[in-house]
């Protein structure tokens, strides 16, 4: 088994197993299509985890349901101790502030300049406006993906792989304890891919957020993942480190390693 | 039939949450000075058109039987009564209604209203009540505007041949208007403009994945809109003969 707290930091030695994530018994159909039956996944503070599956699996499902974007059928969800599933507006508006969420499409506002769409998650109203600096805030996520002189200008005026960097940075002005990165690399060239997969391990190791990413780009998965869970059928049918799964004789998990 | 009690169900969404707070101000008075601004220019141009070709088509049958001297009148009662606000609102379904059914079907499939949604923003309130309120209070603006314009092309179509005194023409417009030629106008824009927004907001709140997705919404927008805009017309008429303001 491997480490799951990284040395080096200065906070407390926190109980390195505390569960940030649990989804348990989780369904989810649509119509006859049944997607998710019985996914069961656990995550820990500081970890990240890529789900691996093809597409179409229900990956994007699995992280919508984690959100609260979706309802399951069925099971349940338990996010930085509270219960998804039951949460009213406000709570569940309140969870998710701590939470990130990097869109596939990456979800930039078009009529809005970067700073702009970076401030949006700070409209939140029960938040306290006056303690914080937005000027601040601003340049630090966008020096956090490296991109501090495109703050004034609009997303169809960038490159893929800079809309995915303002995504994220997006997600981090809110310094989520979990970030969700649904396919971060889908979509892009291979190296523009590579960059954005080291910017998500350095990303993690500075602010030692956990992250499940969901990804079917094998790179992604050796250099990004603690641990791997394997979306097939709607279950999570094998779990383990990269190299404990390409060890695997099972034609499904070997499947992937070709 | 299976949509319309969808696309009701949406209005009374729009209704319910309307009056509950947050306001989004800001973006409110940023959209009626998008819509205002993007459908005036053209809604100017058909109306002036309309007026002075509406008065060229009447004038010889006036002739005919002797009552040219009424020409400014009913070509006023004309404009403002049905004219200005049906070709007013037919140009703003096809200008606004396929604008936001496009913008929001694009917003919908690239993920935007599920991100406004996780960032702490309710995207029905920012994104469709404040395009229906819009919409709503700006058809009835741009209406005023318009038929003020076609007023005017209509004081040129009877200088042709002729020489009325700008004052004189309007003169004669506004004594032959009624209460109950612009009461019943008025209101029954506020109600067109409420169709167009609604209609493209829900068009692209649930439009389809994909980019023809995206084209689908904004088309059926305008046309729905388009259609809506007869059967208002149609009920109005209807209710303002029962109230007896005709
Ligand atoms: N809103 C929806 N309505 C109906 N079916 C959906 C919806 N979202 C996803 N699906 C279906 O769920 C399955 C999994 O989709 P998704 O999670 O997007 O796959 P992926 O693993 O590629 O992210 C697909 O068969 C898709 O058609
Ligand atoms: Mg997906």
């Amino acid at each position: 088994m491997r480490t799951h707290v990284h040395t080096g930091t200065a906070e407390p030695p926190a109980d390195p197993r505390e569960v940030v994530l649990q989804v348990r018994h989780l369904y989810k159909s649509f119509g006859a299509n049944q997607v998710l039956s019985d996914f069961n996944f656990t995550l820990y503070r500081g970890e990240n985890v890529v789900v691996l599956g093809k597409s179409g699996s229900g990956k994007s499902v699995l992280i919508k349901c984690i959100i609260g974007l979706m309802k399951p059928d069925s099971g349940a969800i338990h996010l930085l101790g509270k219960e998804v599933t039951t949460l009213n507006h406000d709570e569940l508006d309140k969870l998710r502030a701590r939470v990130g969420f990097l869109f596939q499409s990456n979800a930039l506002y078009d009529s809005m300049t970067v700073r702009q769409n970076l401030l949006f998650p700070l409209r939140r109203t029960w938040m306290k406006q006056e303690h914080y600096n937005e000027d601040e805030m601003v340049r630090q996520a966008l020096k956090d993906v490296g991109l501090e002189h495109t703050m004034e200008m609009m997303p169809a005026e960038l490159s893929g792989g800079m809309r995915k960097r303002i995504a994220l940075a997006r997600t981090l002005i809110m310094r989520p304890e979990i970030i969700l990165y649904d396919e971060p690399t889908t979509g892009l060239d291979p190296i523009t891919g590579r960059e954005i997969v080291d910017l998500i391990v350095a990303i993690q190791k500075k602010y030692r957020a956990s992250s499940v990413i969901i990804s079917h780009d094998m790179t992604c998965v050796r250099l990004a993942s603690d641990r791997v869970v394997m979306l097939i059928d709607g279950k999570c049918y094998a779990e383990g480190t990269y190299d404990e799964l390409q060890r695997s004789d099972d034609p499904k998990v070997k499947q992937f390693f070709e | 039939m299976y949509e319309a009690g969808d696309l009701s169900r949406f209005a009374g969404r729009f209704m319910r949450e309307w009056f509950r707070p947050r306001y989004e101000l800001a973006e409110f008075f940023r959209q009626c000075f998008i819509i205002g601004y993007k459908s005036f220019p053209l809604v100017a141009l058909t109306g002036f058109i309309m007026g002075l070709v509406l008065t060229m088509q009447l004038r010889p049958s006036l002739i005919r039987y002797g009552v040219e001297s009424q020409l400014p009148a009913m070509v006023g009662i004309a404009i403002v009564r049905e004219i200005g606000p049906v070709i007013t609102a037919l140009i703003f379904a096809g200008k606004i209604g396929s604008s936001i059914g496009a913008e929001l079907g694009s917003m919908k499939v690239t993920e935007q209203i599920d991100a406004m949604e996780v960032s702490g923003t309710n995207p029905f309130k920012y994104l469709v009540v404040t395009r229906v309120a819009a919409a709503t209070l700006m058809l009835p603006v741009l209406v005023m505007l318009g038929d003020a314009i076609s007023l005017y092309g209509a004081y040129l179509g009877v200088n042709i041949r002729g020489n009325t005194s700008f004052h004189l023409f309007f003169t004669q417009v506004i004594n032959n208007l009624a209460y109950g030629d612009v009461l019943p106008a008025f209101i029954k824009s506020f109600f067109f403009g409420f169709a167009v927004g609604i209609i493209g907001c829900y068009k692209g709140y649930y439009s389809q994945k994909g980019t023809e997705g995206v084209g689908r919404s904004a088309n059926a927008a305008v046309v729905i809109a388009s259609v809506m805009v007869f059967v208002i017309d149609l009920l109005a008429v209807q209710i303002t003969d029962l109230l007896g303001l005709n």
